[in-house]
């Protein structure tokens, strides 16, 4: 397959499959995966794909990502799939499930929100609606709406 | 069963727990008129406003009282030297060891619901930025239900309706007692329309106009709010749309006998003052009912 040509199969770890074209570095970004952290990681863009025109993909060597750390990224990557690999072998595949709450990863466009102030908490937001995708947050119930990642926390 | 904890928004209450507050209020009235009651004798309101208020902390602080209980004040002033830059959070574990139920108002959106969860004590929010005030609400409901009748009314909501988010509560309280609803709003200020397809979608029927003049013979109440100077970029076109939303005797001229006129004041000039001496005019009796709504949801919170 022509994937495998373009990045090599990984002996351990997680495949992140079907992103969103371009948004590989953000799914990094979600994760809070960065370069400093030892891991083995391949991204691969703008891959030509059969269901969607083009895709991103991302492998992550030696770390299994548990499923509400990596639902995350369905807020930018919504037909994401994620593997689970040991010894070469997939032995676990899902879709990425948008989470009915999220906390910590997008802070509210509202800046009068509470959310946004020294107050100890970290946003919170309750999914709104799935199509198009928006999030309503928990403490001002401003609606979010649109990209995602304009979002999410620095 | 009133099972809430905090008054926090009403998007949190069903129609049977808004019935609750209403029947509630009902039974207080006689003690909101002056009747003595120790209904909640031996408990502590706390009145935290970070921002300043009259009407909302003193009809707060006479349902508390009249009802046998006690308060602490702290105003605008107070509050801000007591919190001296500590976060919200900690001023509310703090004031919550000094009393029952804690009334906040603060200037950020959300500010109430961050606080339940600081509190050891039910919450009321009277207030928290541009967000909500149910317990404006709640009188208001308890106003059309008193004057007038709340399933099925014919009801315009004047002024603005794009950022007046207390109009947006009670629309939303409203459309659960499938009212027929006029919003009545300059182009610039309609209602917001995610806002009014979930109106829709709770089985409210909606009708927008431009023009007071056009839908004011068919209505059962007129409920009448402030459009803000501040909206408009331009004063003359403030002062053209101003004029034009103002409620005065030519206008009532061909209402509906039992019509009522509310607003949540303080007033400007959306109501001519002619208009007091009518029938019509409830807008007084509304801040009164303010206070045996409070006294409801007190009791409800409080309740043994």
């Amino acid at each position: 397959m022509e994937r495998e040509l373009r990045i090599k199969s990984i002996h351990n770890g997680t495949v992140i499959d079907h992103i969103r074209a371009g948004q590989a570095l953000n799914v990094l970004k979600i994760l809070r995966i960065t370069g400093a952290s030892k891991a083995v990681i391949s991204v691969a863009m703008n891959v030509p794909s059969k269901n969607i025109t083009s895709k991103d993909i991302v492998k992550i060597e030696d770390r299994e990502l548990a499923s509400d750390e990596v639902d995350k990224i369905a807020l930018i990557a919504p037909n994401a799939t994620i593997n689970i690999i040991r010894g070469y072998e997939v032995i676990e595949k899902h879709k990425v499930q948008l989470p009915d709450e999220i906390e910590g990863i997008i802070k509210c466009a509202n800046p009068n929100c509470i959310s946004n102030t020294k107050e100890p908490v970290s946003p919170k937001f309750v999914l709104h609606e799935v199509d198009p995708l928006q999030f309503r947050c928990f403490y001002c119930d401003r609606i979010l709406v649109g990209d995602f990642i304009d979002y999410v926390k620095t | 069963m009133f099972t809430k904890k905090n008054i926090l928004s009403m998007r949190d209450f069903s129609r049977s727990e808004i019935d609750l507050v209403l029947e509630g209020a009902e039974k207080l009235e006689k003690y909101a008129l002056g009747k003595k009651s120790d209904l909640l004798q031996g408990k502590i309101m706390a009145n935290l406003f970070f921002e300043p208020s009259t009407r909302t902390r003193l009809s707060f602080e006479s349902a508390m009282k009249r009802l046998g209980g006690e308060v602490l004040n702290l105003g605008s002033q107070e509050a801000s030297s007591i919190s001296k830059g500590e976060t919200l959070s900690d001023t509310v574990r703090v004031i919550s060891n000094y009393c029952d139920v804690l009334v906040l108002r603060h200037p950020k959106e959300g500010a109430a619901r961050m606080a339940a969860q600081f509190s050891s004590v039910p919450v009321i929010n009277a207030g928290d930025g541009a967000g909500h005030h149910p317990t404006q609400t709640l009188l208001d409901l308890y106003t059309i239900k008193r004057e007038s009748f709340l399933d099925g009314v014919s009801i315009a909501l004047v002024g603005d309706l794009k950022y007046g988010r207390t109009v947006h509560s009670l629309a939303y309280a409203l459309a659960m007692y499938d009212a027929k609803m006029f919003l009545v709003s300059p182009e610039q200020l309609k209602m917001p329309d995610d806002i009014k397809s979930d109106l829709k979608d709770l089985g409210a029927e909606v009708i927008e106009s431009t023009s007071l003049n056009d839908v004011v013979k068919d209505l059962d109440v007129l409920y009448v709010t402030r459009i803000q100077r501040e909206r408009f970029p331009d004063p003359e076109e403030y002062g053209k749309v101003a004029d034009s939303y103002c409620v005065s005797l030519d206008l009532l001229n061909d209402v509906r006998k039992n019509l009522i006129i509310m607003h949540p004041l303080p007033r400007v000039n959306e109501i001519d003052v002619e208009v007091d001496k009518t029938p019509h005019a409830k807008y007084f009796k509304q801040a009164f009912y303010a206070v045996p709504v409070r006294m409801a949801l007190l009791t409800l919170l409080l309740g043994d």
